[in-house]
Parts: C-alpha cells; structure tokens; sequence
C-alpha cells in the first residue's frame, strides 16, 4: 500500500504527499543530489522525512547493482514521520538503479531515467535479460526516457570541461528537472554549489548550467501524457524558525548543550566505524565550543581516554556501533565498578560482525542492557527521530553526571543519517544541572555517596587534600581502600544496582503517544521505529481502531509506571528491527503476554507492515 | 617548577595501605625511590597523578598518597592520555609491566609514544607473567620454562627500548630496580623532559624469575657487564673503565676494544649523544655476552607535546573563529520561519 495511492493521479495535480527516491552509481552524486532536494522542499514549508541508502563500498565498480546509492524523500502537507513505505517517483541513473528500485515503485508511479546508461553492456551487467525501456516490463509505470548524459554535454559544452568532468554534471541536470516537476525553487541549490566550488568557478559554473538545463527541460519539452508539475502545499506546522538536522548533527549539538547544562568540558574519544563516524566529524568542527575530539588507535582506548577524561574532572563521551561497543564492553565495566560519569553513544548497524555496516537495525539492545561482565547495570536510553538525539543526548549526560555512572545512548544508522524539519529549540528554556565536585577534606571518602541518588562523590585530581585512589578491585563501602571481604562485596554489588535501579525515580512517567491510556491494543516501540509506529496507528485509528501507540526512551531503568499502563490493554504488539530483544524484556518484567512483529532486513518498517500486524491481533482478538 | 615542594619528605608520598608484593619484589626498590624523588621534583602533591594497568607492579598507585587509578589490563596509556588531555597541568606517571605494556597493551604503548603524551612511562621488566602466576612474558628469553611453556618458550623476546624508540619515543632510558642512585636521577630526567618518557627498569622477580638480572646486577660481574651512558662521554666500561665500545664503520656495527690494545686510545671511541637516534637504536640493540648493556638515558630529543599541540590548536582555532554561542549553531545553515 502506498501512503499517497489515492492521491497521486495523473489528472490531478495537488496531493498532500509524495515519495521521490533517487537512484544511481555510487559515484553518480545521489546523496548530494537528495540533499538539495530536502533543503529546497524544507524551504518550500512541506514536511518531510528522508532516508539515505548506501552500499558499503565507496566507490563500487561502475554499473554494479551492489554500488547502487539511493536517497529517499517524502514530503507532503500533513505531518511526516518516515520515508514512506512506497516510491511515487523514482530516478534511475543506470539499469542497475532500476532494477534495484523499481520494485518499491507504486502502479503507475513516474520512472525518470538516463536512457544513454541503457546500453548492452550495463543492462547484461544489471541481470537484464531484455532492455526493460523497449520490452514492455515497465507498463504499469510511466517513464520519462530521456538522454540525460546527451543533454548535459550540451549544457556544459561552453565551460571546457572535459567529458568526464562534464558527465558528472548529470545529477544536478536531474535535480533542475525534478525541481521543475515539484515546483521547487532552485535558489538554495545554486547557492550551495557556489560556495562549495568557490575555488573551481567553472565548475560551479557548469553545474548551476546543468541544474538550469533540466529545470528548463521540463518546461519546454514534450513529454509524456500524464506528467505534470505536483502541488504539495505547505504543511501546518508549529509556528516557529526551523531547521533541517540529522540525527548525527542533533546529537552532537546535543552533547554540546549537555556539557553547557552541566557546566563541564567534554572529552569526545572515538574511532572510525559506519555508521557512527559522523558524530566525530560533527563535533571535531566544533573546537570553539568546550569540546575536544580525540581520534583513538582503537575502540579500547577511546572509551578508556573518555574514562580516564572523566576522572580528570571532564565529561568522557565514547561513541561507535555494535562491533566496536563489543570491544569496550571491559571498560565500561570498569566505568561502572568506579563509578564515573561517561556517556557512550551506540549507532546500530546491521549484526551481527560486520553485518550491514551502512543498513540499519536495533539488535544491540541486548547488548546494551547485558553486555559486560559482572553486576554492572547502566542506564539505557534511545533515540526516536532526528529530532529527539539533542534532548536524549542532554539526557544521557544529565543522567552520567546526576547519578555517576556510565550511560548507553541507543542510536541507528537510521536516525544518524537520516534528517527532519527541526523546530529549533529556545536553548534558554532548558534547566541547567551544574556538577559539583568535593572539595572538601574534612570526612573525605572515595566512596561518599549523596543519600538521595546513592551517587559517588566527584573528587578530581588536582583538589587539594583529596588525594586518593580508584580501580577494579573491589572497596571498601566506608574507606575507598581495596577490599576482599565478602560481606562487602555484597554490600557493594547491592548499592551499585541500587543506584541504578533508583533512577526510575528521577525520570518522566511513560506517557502515551497517541490514542487512550487504556483499550484493546497498545503498539510498543522504542528507537527508530517511531515514524512508522506513529503513522500506523494514526491510519488505524482514522479507521475507528482502538489502538494506541507507546514509545520508550529509558530502556533501563523502564519508567516506574510502564507495566501498569500496559498492563490496561487488551494486547500489546511491540515491533522491532531485531528478533525480539524488547518484547523480551517487557515479557520477563511485567509477566505480559506481549506479542513480536520483527524486521531485520536493514531496512526500516513500512507503515504497512506495521498496520497489518494491528489488524490481525485486532481481528483475533475478535 | 623545579622548586622542592616545601617541608614534603618521602613519607608524605606513601600511603595508609600495607604494601603487599612478595617479600625481596624490586617492585619495593623502585617504590622508595619513586616516593624519595616526588618531593624533589617540585610538583604539588595534589597534581600528582599515578595510573597503572593490572599486573604485579600495577599495584603501585594504592601505594603512592597521591592521585591515583588502577585500571585494566594493558589501558593504562589510554587512560593516562585521557587524564593529560582532560587537565594538561596534572603531572602523570604510568605504572605498567612486560606483560601489561607491551603484550596486552602493546598497541596502547605504541600510540602513547608515537604521539608524545607528556607523560613519564615506568615499564618494570621482570620477564615475567608474576601475578597469573608464572607464565613466560613477551621479553622471556627464548628457551623460558614456565608452566605454559614447559617445554621451553619459542617465541623472540621484544626488547623494550628498541621498541620504545621504533615507536617513536622522544625518551628512552633504562635503569635496575635496586639501584637508586642510578634509578632517580634516570627518573628525574624523565620527568623533566616534556613529552612520552619511556623508562624499562630491570626489576627482579624472586618468585618466578629470580636472579635473571644478575648478570648485570651482581657487583662482580656489572663492571663487564653494563655500559653506564653520559651525553657526552665515551661509551667506556670495565673494572677500571679498560674497555669501550668502537664503530666500525664498513660493517656500520659496534666492537668492543680495549683502550691500550692495538694502539686503541678513548679517542676511538664512540662518543654518546643522546640526541643521535640511529646511535640510540644500536645502544638499545647491544646484549650481553657479546656486549654490555647499556643503562641510562639512550635518547632524549624533546618536541612538542600532543597534549601541548591539541591545546594549540583549539586555541588557534577559538581566535580565528566566531564567538561559542550555541544558539548560534542551532540555528545554522538554512533556517526558515513558520508564521
């Protein structure tokens, strides 16, 4: 089912929305080309979800199915949430691009491609066995044939460039034309593409030609029947300024602002992995603020400089994906036996290994609830949209700080690459939370804890009288002083989980997303999934259903009222991009028979699936 | 800086806790003379800060009053890079051993030096796996029974120094455990110097490796077998400095010569520069029998610090751009306006 089936018609030019992916070599500029798309279409006023998907290779060989990058976009007038379960309009650079992407294409939706790239040679190295242009196979759609390749070797021929320079044109050739069919004004895209080929003004020159070229195509050529310019009106939003962010980019701000709240500097550590390099980037370009980036040899010692950070009296963030969270795992437990405030960030990927690197998944849930030796229970919490990385970001370092304990941040490739219209928040309204370190001599312990949070004292090096010592051996409850007494170890173990366990008092109550608090089918979510749990529910409700919608950010501790509130539904449902890891959990915990609906596919729900899994439990509670 | 920490003596540096290594551990020896140094070396007692690994003389920071954190096992370095990166002004040591530093921890120690963490790094090479109980360490002679080596051990031993310097090390020296008047002025000058200071210590383990420094610790067999280095002076030794240590330079390799025997005179000799790296690598290289072995500082060639450099830049950084206002980089890139 698509989100906009009865909508997009031929003979009808306004829909509240469409779905455009954007399909080639990895080479051929797709990211680049979506990216431009989504600022013209924010600026425009829609609202809009994106969905970036790329092959792991960096530049795969020419014409290859396995290099294909796509971007998808929807966008419409009434609120957003995914990147749409099925493609409206799709631009297929190559055969290649088509044949990996036609089947999510609706009936009769608008295929857009290079018919130059149809040649022998890269339709025998997509697997076709016919040219699908000539053959019939794409009836149900309509295409737009058209030789790209040709039409900007024209547009670009006054620049000089050559013809290899010339054809790379080819994709904002496209963007001029996909522009003019959805009314979008080229303004942002030229002024992007200046200021990033300042130095090769010919370039720029050559690019802005192609933007200009295809955008004048769809003006003045003859084109198929039924392809028309579409009216997506402007969406009814918040008032507000606003702002397009990625998960990534909100993250980083986000820890930015966590470190402002709580009046700390941060040490970031980190080493390269897909999909969690971004975070680096992001905030290695922001040396101005009170952050500092260091790029570890390893995984190991970039949590371990983030603990050794925290000791010092900064904040240690450490931040990678499943595989490198792995080999950290010892040192957060060390975190968690002296008690350090540190924040690590875990971008999923597909698992498990290597898996899918640039796919996206919720698998590392276990992981982040049970992955290390010992007792050592940490708060878990996760990320639901772009948007939500700043708050949660602030969260994790709140709780880091608040409670001393290291926090894991649940994020997904998904949300990391993804982006969303942002309101931008008033900064001033957030409540600080200043750390306080000891000072003070008289009475000192290591192991001093506030009464009400069970949290350690702060003692930094550097603090006179203070001087003292941690590690991994146990110690004492009282003095701080190596310890192997039994009685205490116990003692010890208990006040660790103690203090974890009591944050449940310290967070929000779990609140309902949509629908009432109490009927016959609650859907649970946590993490990425929120955009399709959203949209499904919103859909079933529209049709009478009564079904509601939960979303979780703290995974561990859960909130203290969540197995009451679910415990007033009928059925829970609780879709996952993983084989069951949270069902699990909410199963284990409150004794309800909550019910699985997996993807592991490295691609996120579509709303559909979603909202077949409600009619069906729906249906048999019948 | 240099000023002694006012009315501080030894005493000062040792903690309430019982130390409690194996009774005739050189880890004891090195201890005293660590916390006989800290009241010269003019650093106030609360910057101090020791970070160990796991291991025997990882143990060292609960017996230091200063700051201190013993953490896992080979991480030490990471750890320490953490704490110099987060406060540039603490002053911190690095306990590790054979096994914590250059096994499990090996990739660490090759980072920490590479970039030059102003740090001193004390690497006690006992040769030995002591606290797992025995087994054969990644500096164990070939031919080392242990009980996972009954057999004898296989594998080449790595030689801390030249790897210390292969890494890129801008200090390395080495000392014995039970000789303070050698070990502190070594240390001293590691202190001194800015940047990774890579000091292997020769410490006897008395449980699992007794007595396999003695060829260079007995006081009969040292004269022949040690080659004490000063910036400057020519590489002698002997009982009565008779002997020294002559390049040949087809071979491009050292000889050792007897000063008086074919016409050899000190001026022969090779004079030692600390500041000469391929002279370092050869020192580092030399064993005995064939050789004595060098002690003392093999390579001092301060530059920049890491630490030093990251401060830089941020600052360069801050000066050339616009003022840190976070509102500001919220509201970055296109904005637009719902009304």
């Amino acid at each position: 089912m698509s989100v906009v089936e009865d909508n997009i018609n031929i003979n009808t030019h306004e829909t509240t929305g469409v779905v455009v992916r954007f399909a080639g070599d990895s080479g051929d500029g797709m990211q680049l080309t979506g990216n431009n798309f989504t600022e013209a279409t924010a600026l425009f006023g829609n609202d809009l979800a994106t969905f970036p998907d790329f092959p792991a290779e960096i530049r795969a060989p020419v014409g290859s199915t396995f290099g294909v990058s796509a971007f998808q976009i929807f966008f419409g007038s009434e609120n957003v949430t995914t990147a749409g379960d099925q493609v409206d309009v799709l631009v297929a650079m190559n055969p290649a691009a088509l044949i990996t992407n036609d089947k999510d294409l609706v009936t009769g939706g608008l295929i857009i491609v290079d018919q130059d790239t149809f040649t022998d040679k890269n339709l025998n190295r997509a697997g076709y066995k016919s040219n699908p242009l000539e053959d019939g196979s794409l009836d149900a759609f309509r295409v737009m044939k058209i030789e790209i390749t040709k039409q900007v070797v024209e547009a670009v021929k006054s620049f000089g460039l050559s013809h290899k320079f010339a054809v790379r044109c080819k994709n904002m050739w496209t963007l001029g034309l996909v522009m003019w069919l959805f009314d979008r004004s080229r303004d942002s895209t030229i002024s992007s593409l200046k200021a990033k080929f300042a130095s090769r003004p010919e370039i720029a020159n050559a690019n802005v030609a192609a933007l200009n070229a295809g955008h004048a195509y769809g003006e003045t050529a003859e084109l198929p029947a039924g392809v028309e310019i579409y009216k997506v009106p402007p969406a009814k939003v918040e008032k507000g300024l606003y702002r397009n962010i990625t998960g990534t980019d909100a993250l980083a701000y986000g820890l930015i602002a966590g470190g402002q709240l709580a009046e700390l500097p941060l040490l970031f550590a980190s080493y390269p992995i897909t999909p969690a390099s971004g975070l680096l980037h992001a905030l290695s370009a922001q040396k101005k603020f009170d952050v500092m980036t260091f790029q570890a040899e390893d995984e190991i010692a970039a949590v371990c400089a983030a603990i050794g950070a925290s000791f010092a009296g900064s904040l240690g963030v450490t931040s990678s994906s499943g595989p490198g969270i792995s080999l950290k795992a010892e040192a957060i437990s060390l975190a968690c036996a002296t008690e350090l405030p540190l924040v690590i960030v875990n971008t999923q990927r597909g698992g498990p290994s290597t898996g899918l690197p640039t796919k996206t998944e919720q698998s590392d849930l276990n992981q982040a609830l049970f992955g290390r030796h010992g007792d050592t229970p940490l708060p878990v919490i996760s990320t639901s949209t772009c948007a939500d990385c700043f708050d949660v970001a602030i969260e994790a370092v709140r709780l880091a700080t608040k409670f001393t304990t290291p926090v894991l941040l649940l994020s997904d490739g998904y949300v990391a690459n993804a982006s969303q219209p942002w309101k931008i928040p008033d900064f001033s309204s957030y409540k600080p939370f200043p750390v306080k370190f000891e000072t003070n001599p008289d009475g000192f312990s290591p192991v001093n804890r506030d009464p009400e949070t069970l949290a350690r004292v702060w003692a930094k090096p550097g603090t006179v009288g203070l001087e003292h010592r941690i590690g991994g051996i146990e110690k004492d409850y009282v003095t701080g002083d190596i310890s192997y007494d039994s009685a205490n170890h116990q003692k010890m173990t208990d006040v660790r989980k103690a203090k974890i366990d009591g944050i449940a008092k310290f967070i929000p109550r779990q609140e309902v997303d949509q629908g009432n608090e109490n009927g016959k089918l609650v859907v649970v979510g946590w993490g990425s999934t929120y955009g399709a749990i959203f949209q499904s529910v919103k859909r079933c409700r529209a049709e009478g259903l009564d079904v509601s919608h939960v979303h979780v950010r703290y995974l561990f501790p859960l909130p203290e009222n969540l197995g009451e509130l679910l415990g007033g539904f009928d059925s829970v449902l609780v879709p996952e991009m993983n084989t069951g890891q949270f069902v699990d959990v909410i199963r284990a915990k409150f004794l309800i028979d909550a019910q699985r609906l997996n993807k592991v596919s490295g691609q996120p729900f579509k709303i559909s699936e979603i909202e077949a899994a409600i009619k069906e439990l729906l249906e048999a509670q019948k | 800086m240099n000023a002694p920490v006012e009315n501080l003596t030894f005493k000062d540096f040792a903690s309430d806790q019982e130390v409690r290594w194996c009774p005739g551990c050189g880890d004891y020896a090195v201890l005293k003379s660590v916390q006989k140094l800290m009241p010269e070396i003019g650093t106030p007692k609360e910057k101090i800060v020791f970070i160990s690994g796991i291991g025997c003389s990882s143990r060292f920071p609960y017996y230091m009053d200063t700051y201190g954190f013993h953490t896992i096992h080979g991480r030490a370095p990471s750890i320490a890079t953490g704490v110099k990166l987060a406060n540039p002004e603490l002053d911190v040591w690095m306990i590790t051993g054979d096994g914590d530093g250059l096994s499990i921890g090996g990739n660490h120690m090759l980072h920490v030096l590479r970039r030059n963490v102003d740090m001193q790094i004390l690497l006690f090479n006992n040769q030995i796996y002591g606290l797992t109980k025995g087994q054969y360490s990644p500096t164990s002679e070939i031919g080392t029974k242990s009980p996972s080596t009954p057999n004898g051990s296989l594998d080449m031993p790595l030689r801390p120094c030249t790897f210390a310097l292969g890494a890129g090390a801008k200090f390395v020296a080495r000392s014995i455990d039970t000789e303070a008047k050698h070990l502190t002025p070594v240390l001293k000058r590691a202190h001194e110097h800015r940047g990774a200071s890579f000091v292997e210590i020769y410490q006897n383990c008395p449980i699992y490796a007794d007595g396999i420094f003695d060829y260079i610790k007995d006081k009969k067999l040292a004269a022949d077998a040690r080659l004490v280095l000063e910036h400057g002076k020519p590489l002698l030794f002997g009982a009565n400095n008779e002997k020294g240590i002559r390049m040949d330079p087809d071979a491009l390799k050292f000889e050792v010569v007897t000063i008086g025997e074919d016409g050899v005179t000190e001026d022969d000799l090779v004079v030692h520069d600390e500041t000469n790296k391929v002279l370092a690598q050869m020192l580092a290289g030399i064993r005995t029998p064939e050789f004595p072995e060098p002690i003392g500082v093999l390579y001092c060639h301060p530059e920049t610090s890491y630490n030093d450099d990251v401060y830089e830049q941020i600052k360069s950084v801050r000066n050339t751009s616009s003022k840190a206002d976070l509102d500001a980089l919220l509201k970055s890139g296109h904005t637009w306006t719902v009304e």
